[in-house]
């Protein structure tokens, strides 16, 4: 192609798409803007973002929590920190537990790590505080009377120890094994 | 002697309307462009402070004056102190030749609804709009900072490449109203406005007058993602707020300048003088929010280029061809 011809068909082509984005912007402007309103409006999060930490209770209503340090240990900022103990009957429990949300980053592997689905992240996101101390959440903030998003879960039914029955009465789990009569 | 005070006091009177409207105009003007803007990318815009965030310019200028005026150090004190008032000055002094209304006749007196009938206005804008430059060049160097002094020159040498094509794509319109007031060029728009005979000369001096105002897509010398805000980096506090209130006077300065040179003034069919010069006015500063909301920002080198090599060459050829048809008309 001559370059004559070239740099009028670029003039052209320019205009035209000069004129086009004048278009588009000006057909913005007869647009609804798609703003959200925020706080007139909150929109509903997907139940799996990632916000405010809780722990969550078994369909029994116990504690799923067994302070196994698992979350504290994942966390990249360390902000959780427990202190374990044993009950009577042999389960183990958070004496006391606590979360520093002024230190949290929200990553969510200590929900990754928790074997019991106990510590879980909500979408409730707007938890400002005026202090930084208030931020640190103990054991009574955090503990909620649900199972959060896996509601049916029990880990004392598939592991753990021996509460109810006795062995061979967890979930899919197979009677055992009399040794004497398996000998081949 | 009664003549002369009523003079006086009429003067006065008529300053402080001006001033008082153009003020308020500046500060709604950054309010729509906000508004407006936000509606060209499908956003809100500003609705927080009063019904739909009208009380905002008010919010704004409490903040500004409220924050501390701070001086960095190792700048230059005095000069540091004093660019903004050069910018905002010249904005509004630009004004001053700007006939908003038609010539008012009350008690035997006859009223020029402009502040003052220079014979030389043209000049005058032009004269002022160049001293505007030193505001923008001395508070980028005073301010000890490199992004202020990067602005600062991208500013200067951008302004004045510019003014020659503003001042050269204005020299049709002088020719054909063969005048150099203001008053006498809306004067000799009387039938019919200068953008018909003239619209190579409008486009040169509206895209020369967006570089003027230093907004999008001229905006390099207060480019964010690479100077932060520019030659007004280290200002802050009303400082900060004459250096804005300088540039959306200058934009509203500018629109009644397009609307003087080649929209016809105040003159229209129907509405009063005054409402139609105001529509005018609107009218360009809405292409300029518009164009703002619509274009990037151009490259250093295709602005200088832009402004060397096409714009200052079609403004001489346009003169060339403006005077050989007048000379043409005549013989």
């Amino acid at each position: 192609m001559p370059k004559k011809r070239g740099l009028l068909r670029a003039a052209i082509r320019g205009g035209v798409e000069l004129a086009r984005g004048f278009y588009t912007t000006l057909i913005h402007l007869c647009r609804r803007p798609i703003t959200e309103k925020y706080p007139e409006y909150k929109r509903p999060l997907p139940v799996r973002s990632r916000a405010r930490i809780i722990l969550t209770r078994d369909p029994d209503g116990e504690e799923r929590c067994v302070a196994c340090y698992l979350c504290s240990a994942a966390c990249p900022v360390s902000c959780i920190s427990m202190q374990s103990a044993e009950r009577e009957d042999g389960r183990r429990w958070a004496e006391w537990f606590r979360i520093n949300f002024g230190r949290c980053i929200y990553c969510g592997l200590c929900e990754e790590a928790c074997p019991t689905l106990a510590i879980q992240l909500t979408p409730d996101f707007e938890t400002c505080q005026r202090h930084i101390l208030t931020l640190v959440a103990e054991k009574a903030d955090l503990l909620v009377d649900h199972g959060g998003k896996n509601p049916d879960y029990n880990f004392y039914r598939h592991a753990g120890v021996t509460l109810v029955g006795g062995k061979g009465t967890h979930l899919h789990e197979a009677k055992p094994v009399n040794l004497k009569s398996n000998l081949p | 002697m009664l003549t002369w005070t009523a003079g006086i006091i009429l003067l006065i009177v008529k300053l402080g309307l001006v001033l008082v409207v153009l003020l308020t105009l500046a500060a709604y003007l950054v309010f729509a462009e906000r508004k407006l803007l936000a509606r060209l990318q499908i956003r809100l815009g500003p609705n927080r402070a009063g019904p739909f965030g009208l009380l905002q310019p008010l919010a704004d200028a409490v903040k500004l004056l409220v924050k501390e005026d701070f001086v960095p150090q190792g700048a230059d004190r005095v000069i540091f102190l004093l660019a903004p008032v050069v910018v905002a000055a010249t904005a509004l002094l630009i004004f001053a030749v700007v006939p908003f209304g038609e010539e008012l006749t009350l008690g035997g007196r006859h009223i020029p609804m402009v502040v003052a009938d220079l014979p030389v206005g043209l000049l005058y804008v032009l004269a002022l709009s160049s001293i505007g430059v030193y505001g923008v060049a001395l508070g980028g160097w005073a301010s000890n900072s490199k992004f202020s002094l990067l602005g600062g020159i991208r500013a200067v040498a951008q302004m004045i490449s510019y003014e020659l094509s503003l001042g050269l794509s204005l020299v049709p319109i002088v020719m054909l109203a063969g005048s150099f007031s203001l008053v006498g060029i809306v004067a000799a728009q009387d039938s019919y406005p200068f953008l018909l005979l003239q619209p190579l000369s409008f486009l040169i001096f509206f895209v020369s007058a967006v570089a003027e105002t230093k907004r999008i897509p001229f905006d390099l010398p207060e480019a964010e993602n690479e100077l932060v805000a520019g030659y007004h980096t280290e200002y802050s506090g009303m400082r900060f707020g004459l250096y804005f209130l300088g540039e959306y006077v200058t934009l509203v300065v500018l629109g009644s300048l397009v609307a003087v040179f080649f929209l016809g003034g105040w003159r229209g069919p129907l509405l009063p003088p005054l409402a139609w010069f105001l529509i005018k006015v609107l009218a360009v500063v809405f292409v300029m929010i518009w164009m703002r909301g619509t274009l990037p920002r151009l490259r250093y080198d295709q602005l200088m280029h832009f402004g060397w090599k096409f714009l200052i060459p079609l403004a001489l050829v346009n003169i060339m061809v403006t005077g050989g048809v007048i000379l043409f008309l005549e013989s």
